[in-house]
C-alpha cells in the first residue's frame, strides 16, 4: 500500500457486532453469574398493601430458621440517606420524596421492601421472608395521576402536601390562549400515554462487598451509569468518600432506562456487608422487577390545537399530569419536563404553544426514563394532535406536515420552549420518501375501492424530532439536573500498537463496541481487532455519566474521537522528530506520518507508539507513551428527525389489527455502522408499536398490578413484530465533528402514534376520531360497534 | 421464582405411579411437562409436598392411529403436531397444537397434563369435546373411561377422582363427509386463548347431519353449544345458516371478563369465533 491508496474506511460500513457471539452463546458473564466466596443472599419482605402504616414486624420465626444470617428493616438503616433526586424540576419547587433502602413506618406501593432477610443461600432467604410476620394497617390508595391531586384523594407523602411533586410550565401561555381563542378551528382531544414496564431481559440486582481493613466496597451492579451511581451512593446516601467505592457493571442485559437509576437494593447490599463482614447479593425476579423497578410513561394529558380551515398550525395549548408513582426516582422530574414540554411543538412551526405538567404521586410503582424519555410522550401527542385537525379541516395528514414544517432555511431553529435551537433538518425529503416507498397515493386509491367491500385498511403517518446527546453541562444544569452531562475517553497506543480506549459510556446492548472501535481504526489507520474498547468498572474507566438518551455515540463518541485526535497530533510531533522533518510538514493519514510529498518516508503508528513508549528519542520536551484523555462537552443536543409510515388492516368483526407495512425513514445524521443503526431502529419500532397495540401496566384501585407476569403483560415477540421497511436520509449534525445524532431511541419515539394514526385512519368511516393505547381488539370493537 | 420445599420422586412404572399417589393423597401432584404447575409453585401460587415426576413412564408415551386415534396421556403437542398418521387422521388436531403456547411450551407440555389441569383458557379441553373424544384413567380401583362431555366440571375441575392418573386419549378417524376446525383469539401475553372455537361436522348428501361444538377461554370451563349444533344440523351449512347458528354461540354459558376482555366482549366473540371454525369444518366436510 502506497501512502496515498486509501485503507479502506470502516466508517459508514455494516460490520458484524463484535460483542455478539460472547453474548448470545451464553458466554456473556451477567450479574447473576457472579459468585463470590462467603456470598450471603437477600430475599424482601414486600408490601402487599399500595399504602398502609407498618404496626409491627415480627421476625423471630425466621430468625430461627437454620441458615437465616439476619434479618433487617428499614429502622435498621436510619444511618443512611434516602436515594438522591437528582434531577428536578426546573425553576420551581420541588416536594422530592426519594426511597429508603427499606420502607420506615408506612409503605407507598405494592411490593415496598419492609424487611430483608439474609440467608446462607437464596432458598433459605426466601422461605424465612415468608416466615416474617408484618402488621399493616391499610389506607387509601390512589394510582390515578389526576385523581391523585384532587381534594381529598388519599395523602401519600407528609413532605408532598396533595401528592403533587412539582407543577411546570414552558411556553407562552397568553399567547397560546390568544391563538386558541381567536382560531378557526381548535380540536381538543384527552390523551392518555398508558404506563408501560420496561422489561429488560436481564432483572436488575447488586452484589456488595465490603473490606473492613481499608473501608472500601465494591458494587457489581446491574447498571447504565456506574460512576452516577458511585458518586450518589457514597457523597448523598453513605457521606462517605467517592473513593470507598468502585462499581463494576458487568453485562448488562439490556436496560431501556430501568437501569439508570440509583435503586435501594444498592444501598441495602453495601449497608449489609458493612454490617455483617461478608459479600451479599440480591438479584429481583422478574415479579420484583414488575412490582418495584420503574416503569416509563403514565401521563393523562388534555390537548388543544388551534389552526386555519387551509391548515396552518397556530396554537397548542397542553395540560399534563404526569403519574411520578410512590417516591421520586433519579431523574424522574426531568422526563414530563425538559425531555417532553419543551419539544412539545415536534416538527412543527406553531407560534404559540404552552405546557403545563403537574407531578404526581400515587401508590404505583416509581416511574422515570424508559426508552425515549417524554421524547416519545411529546412526538405522540402533537402527531395525534395533527392527524386529528386533518381529519376536522378534511386535508390529507401528509399536507397539513408539509404546510407546517419548520423548513430546512430555519436551522438554527429556536421553538420558543426553551431548548437550544434545534441543530439541522430537512424534513420533507423524509415524508416523501416514506410516502414514495408506502406508494401513498395508489394506497388511498385502493383503500376507498376495499372500504366498499367492507374491508377497513388504514395509513399512518409520524413525522418527528427528537433530543439526542442531551447537553451542554451548563444548559442542564439550569434544566435541573443536579451535574454534568458531558463524557470522557482515555485512547493509549500500547508499545505494540494495541490500542486500548477506556470510556465512560455503558454499552449493554447497542453495538457500541463495535462502532466506537470503527471510529478508532479509521482514525489511527490500525486494524480494528487491534482496538479494545474497555468500560464498565469505575476503577480504570474516567468518569462518564453512561449510556441512555442515546448519547454515548454523539457525546462519548466524540470524547474517543478527541482523544485521538489528541494522539495523532503527539504523533505527528514524534515523527516531525524522527523524520528530522519540520513538523508543518507531517501529514497523519492512514496510520503514517510522513513528510508532505514524500509518502514514503513515512513512520507508521505502530512505530511511532514504539518509539514513545521506549522513550529513547524523543523531542525535547515530550512525554513517553501515546496516552491521552478527553472530556467532551457538546455545545448543543443534536435533533434526529424522519418519517414513519404504516398500513394497517382492522377485522370489525373482532377488532384486531393486522400490520401490513411498516416503513422508517429516519436521519441520525451519519451513520458510523448502519446495520447497528438498523438494528436500532428495529427494536425501537417493536417497543413502540408494542405500545400501540399491546403493551400496559393496569394497577386496580387498590393499587394491586394486575398485569404483574408475563403472563398478562404483552411483550412483543419477534412473530408479532412485522417486516420493517428501513431507508434513511443524512443531514450531518453540525455540533460535533462525527456528524452524527443518535439512533438508539427514535424507534421508539416515532412509531406509537404512526400505528395508532393507521388504525384512527382505518376507523374513519365509524366516525372514529381517536382511540387510547393500547388499541386491543376490544378498544377497536367498542370504538365500531359501541357498548351496549 | 423460588419454590417452597418439597419432596420428589420419579417411577418408573405406572403401577408405581398410582401406589406413590395413593400414598400422599392431596399432599402429592403429577409432573408431566410441568408448565402449567411449575409457574404456580415458582409463583408459591401452589406448594405441593411431593412432586411424582411420571415423565419416565414411557408406556403413557405415543400415537396409535388405526380407525381410532389413542395418544397416550405423556406425549408433548410438538409429536402430536408432528405425526404425520394423525395429521391425515385428525387433521384438526395439529392445527390446535400448533397453536398452543411456543415451541418452547409444545416441547414440553402434554396433553394429558393439560386435560388434567382443565386451565379454562386451554385449547385441547375444546377439541376433544368437538372431537367427542374419551379419557381414559387408571387408579386405585382400576381402569375407567370418562366421556369428554363428562370431563370438565368446573373451573380447574374435572371428573377425575384422587388417585387417578390420565393414561390416554382416545376419538375415532375422521372419515370422508368429517370435518373438523379450531380457531382462535390468542391473548398476545400468555398465548391462551380469549375464546377458542372447536367444530366438528358431518355432511351426508348436502345435508349437515351431525354438528359438534365446544368453545374454551370464554367461561370457567370448555362447554358443549348444543344450541349452535341443533341450529346447524339439517341446513345445508351455507355461510348464512352457519351465521345463524353460530349466534347461538354462548347461549347460557358464564362468561368471564378481565382486564384483557370483558363478558360482553368475550360473548361477541364466542359468536365470531364459532362462526369461522363452522366455515372452515364444513368447507373440509365438503
Amino acid at each position: 500500500m502506497t501512502a496515498t491508496e486509501m485503507k479502506e474506511r470502516l466508517v459508514g460500513r455494516a460490520l458484524k457486532r463484535r460483542e455478539d457471539p460472547k453474548l448470545i452463546t451464553g458466554h456473556g458473564n451477567y450479574l447473576d453469574d457472579i459468585k463470590l466466596p462467603g456470598m450471603l443472599h437477600i430475599a424482601l419482605v414486600r408490601s402487599p398493601y399500595a399504602h398502609a402504616k407498618i404496626v409491627s414486624i415480627d421476625a423471630s420465626k425466621a430468625l430461627a430458621m437454620p441458615g437465616v444470617v439476619a434479618v433487617f428493616t428499614g429502622k435498621d438503616m436510619l444511618d443512611i440517606n434516602p436515594m438522591p433526586a437528582a434531577w428536578q424540576a426546573a425553576g420551581v419547587k420541588n416536594y422530592p420524596v426519594p426511597p429508603r433502602a427499606l420502607a420506615v413506618d408506612k409503605v407507598a406501593l405494592v411490593g415496598d421492601p419492609v424487611a430483608m432477610v439474609v440467608a446462607e443461600n437464596r432458598y433459605i432467604a426466601r422461605d424465612a421472608a415468608d416466615a416474617v410476620e408484618v402488621e399493616y394497617e391499610p389506607l387509601p390508595a390512589v394510582v390515578d395521576a389526576r385523581k391523585a391531586v384532587e381534594p381529598g384523594a388519599p395523602q401519600i407523602h407528609e413532605a408532598a402536601p396533595n401528592n403533587i411533586v412539582f407543577e411546570w410550565e414552558c411556553g407562552n401561555k397568553a399567547a397560546a390562549d390568544a391563538a386558541i381563542a381567536s382560531a378557526e378551528v381548535v380540536v381538543k382531544e384527552e390523551i392518555i400515554n398508558q404506563r408501560l414496564i420496561p422489561t429488560p431481559m436481564e432483572t436488575r440486582g447488586s452484589i456488595a462487598r465490603y473490606d473492613a481493613a481499608t473501608g472500601e466496597w465494591t458494587v457489581w451492579m446491574t447498571s447504565q451509569a456506574p460512576h452516577v451511581h458511585r458518586l450518589l451512593l457514597t457523597a448523598f446516601v453513605f457521606g462517605v468518600p467517592e473513593t470507598k467505592l468502585r462499581c463494576i457493571a458487568p453485562n448488562v442485559g439490556g436496560g431501556f432506562g430501568q437501569k439508570i437509576f440509583c435503586y435501594n437494593d444498592m444501598a441495602f447490599t453495601m449497608w449489609a456487608a458493612r454490617k455483617l463482614g461478608r459479600p451479599v447479593k440480591f438479584v429481583e425476579d422478574r415479579s420484583e422487577n414488575y412490582k418495584y423497578s420503574t416503569h416509563g410513561r403514565d401521563h393523562i394529558t388534555e390537548a388543544e390545537l388551534a389552526g386555519t380551515r387551509d391548515g396552518k398550525i397556530t396554537g397548542l395549548r397542553v395540560k399534563t399530569w404526569a403519574n411520578i408513582g410512590a417516591y421520586f426516582s433519579t431523574v424522574a422530574a426531568g422526563i414530563p419536563t425538559t425531555l417532553y414540554g419543551r419539544i412539545i411543538t415536534g416538527v412543527y412551526k406553531i407560534p404559540a404553544a404552552y405546557v403545563h405538567v403537574t407531578g404526581a404521586y400515587t401508590n404505583t410503582a416509581m416511574v422515570d426514563a424508559y426508552r425515549g424519555a417524554g421524547r416519545p410522550e411529546a412526538s405522540y401527542l402533537i402527531e395525534r394532535m395533527v392527524d386529528r385537525f386533518a381529519a376536522e379541516i378534511g386535508m390529507d395528514p401528509a399536507e397539513v406536515r408539509r404546510k407546517n414544517f419548520i423548513q430546512p432555511e430555519d436551522f438554527p431553529y429556536d421553538n420558543g420552549l426553551g431548548l437550544l435551537p434545534y441543530d439541522s433538518g430537512n424534513y420533507e425529503p423524509a415524508l416523501n420518501k416514506a410516502l414514495e416507498i408506502a406508494g401513498y397515493a395508489e394506497f388511498r386509491k385502493q383503500q376507498a375501492e376495499l372500504r366498499k367491500q367492507g374491508r377497513y385498511l388504514g395509513i399512518g403517518i409520524s413525522s418527528y424530532v427528537e433530543i439526542c446527546g442531551i447537553a451542554p453541562s451548563a444548559w442542564m444544569g439550569g434544566q435541573g439536573w443536579g451535574a454534568g452531562l458531558w463524557e470522557s475517553a482515555n485512547v493509549r497506543v500500547h508499545l505494540t500498537g494495541k490500542v486500548v480506549v477506556t470510556t465512560g459510556s455503558l454499552p449493554h446492548g447497542q453495538g457500541l463496541e463495535t462502532t466506537f472501535a470503527q471510529i478508532v481504526a479509521d482514525e489511527l489507520g490500525v486494524p480494528i481487532d487491534d482496538v479494545e474498547i474497555q468500560w464498565g468498572d469505575t476503577q480504570g474507566t474516567p468518569f462518564g455519566y453512561g449510556t441512555y438518551g442515546s448519547r454515548s455515540l454523539a457525546v462519548g463518541g466524540v470524547a474517543i474521537k478527541r482523544s485521538v485526535d489528541k494522539i495523532k497530533e503527539k504523533a505527528r510531533k514524534l515523527a516531525a522528530h524522527l523524520l528530522e522533518a519540520n513538523e508543518a510538514d507531517i501529514v497523519f493519514e492512514n496510520g503514517r506520518a510522513y513528510v508532505r510529498g514524500s509518502p514514503d518516508k513515512a513512520k507508521t503508528i505502530g512505530e511511532l507508539a514504539a518509539a514513545a513508549a521506549v522513550a529513547y528519542n524523543l523531542p525535547p520536551g515530550m512525554e513517553p507513551f501515546l496516552d491521552e484523555t478527553s472530556y467532551y462537552d457538546p455545545p448543543n443536543c443534536t435533533f434526529p428527525f424522519g418519517t414513519h409510515v404504516s398500513i394497517v388492516e382492522v377485522d370489525p368483526e373482532t377488532g384486531h389489527v393486522k400490520l401490513l407495512r411498516y416503513i422508517a425513514v429516519d436521519d441520525c445524521g451519519n451513520q458510523i455502522n448502519p446495520m447497528i443503526v438498523e438494528g436500532q431502529i428495529h427494536g425501537g419500532i417493536a417497543q413502540g408499536l408494542a405500545q400501540a397495540l399491546y403493551e400496559g401496566a393496569v394497577y386496580n384501585e387498590d393499587g394491586q398490578l394486575l398485569t404483574g407476569t408475563l403472563m398478562d403483560y404483552a411483550v412483543p415477540t419477534a412473530a408479532m413484530v412485522p417486516h420493517i421497511e428501513t431507508d434513511h436520509t443524512v443531514t450531518p449534525s453540525p455540533v460535533n465533528p462525527l456528524g452524527v445524532k443518535g439512533a438508539g431511541e427514535a424507534g421508539t419515539i416515532a412509531s406509537a402514534q404512526c400505528v395508532m394514526n393507521a388504525i384512527i385512519d382505518a376507523l374513519a368511516p365509524f366516525g372514529v376520531k381517536h382511540l387510547q393505547m393500547p388499541a386491543t381488539p376490544e378498544r377497536i370493537w367498542k370504538a365500531i360497534h359501541g357498548s351496549k | 421464582m423460588i419454590p417452597a420445599p418439597f419432596d420428589y420422586y420419579a417411577p418408573n412404572s405406572l403401577a408405581e405411579a398410582l401406589t406413590l399417589l395413593q400414598q400422599h393423597g392431596d399432599d402429592a401432584k403429577i409432573l408431566a411437562g410441568g408448565h402449567s404447575l411449575l409457574p404456580a409453585m415458582k409463583l408459591r401460587l401452589a406448594s405441593p409436598a411431593i412432586l411424582i415426576d411420571i415423565n419416565k413412564i414411557s408406556e403413557l408415551r405415543g400415537i396409535k392411529v388405526n380407525g381410532t386415534v389413542e395418544i397416550g396421556a405423556l406425549t408433548t403437542w410438538s409429536a402430536i403436531e408432528q405425526d404425520a398418521a394423525l395429521a391425515k387422521a385428525c387433521p384438526v388436531m395439529a392445527e390446535a397444537v400448533s397453536l398452543i403456547g411456543d415451541i418452547q411450551v409444545r416441547n414440553r407440555g402434554t396433553i394429558g397434563g393439560s386435560l388434567a389441569h382443565a386451565d379454562p383458557a386451554a385449547d385441547m379441553p375444546a377439541v376433544v369435546l368437538a372431537l367427542d373424544a374419551h379419557i381414559h384413567v387408571e387408579g386405585p380401583n382400576g381402569p375407567r373411561t370418562i366421556a369428554a362431555t363428562d370431563f370438565f366440571t368446573d373451573m380447574l375441575s374435572t371428573a377425575l377422582e384422587p388417585g387417578e392418573i390420565i393414561t390416554s386419549i382416545t376419538f375415532n378417524s375422521l372419515g370422508p363427509g368429517e370435518g373438523a376446525a379450531y380457531a382462535k383469539f390468542p391473548h398476545p401475553a400468555s398465548r391462551y386463548a380469549i375464546v377458542g372455537a372447536a367444530a366438528y361436522v358431518k355432511m351426508e348428501n348436502g345435508q349437515v347431519t351431525a354438528c359438534r361444538v365446544a368453545i374454551t377461554g370464554a367461561g370457567p370451563k370448555a362447554e358443549r353449544q348444543p344450541a349452535v349444533e341443533q341450529a346447524l344440523i339439517g341446513t345445508d351449512g351455507n355461510a348464512d345458516a352457519i351465521a345463524a347458528a353460530a349466534a347461538h354461540a354462548g347461549e347460557g354459558m358464564d362468561m368471564l371478563g378481565d382486564i384483557h376482555a370483558s363478558e360482553e366482549y368475550r360473548r361477541a366473540m364466542c359468536k365470531v369465533y364459532t362462526k369461522r371454525a363452522l366455515l372452515k369444518a364444513v368447507e373440509r366436510a365438503r
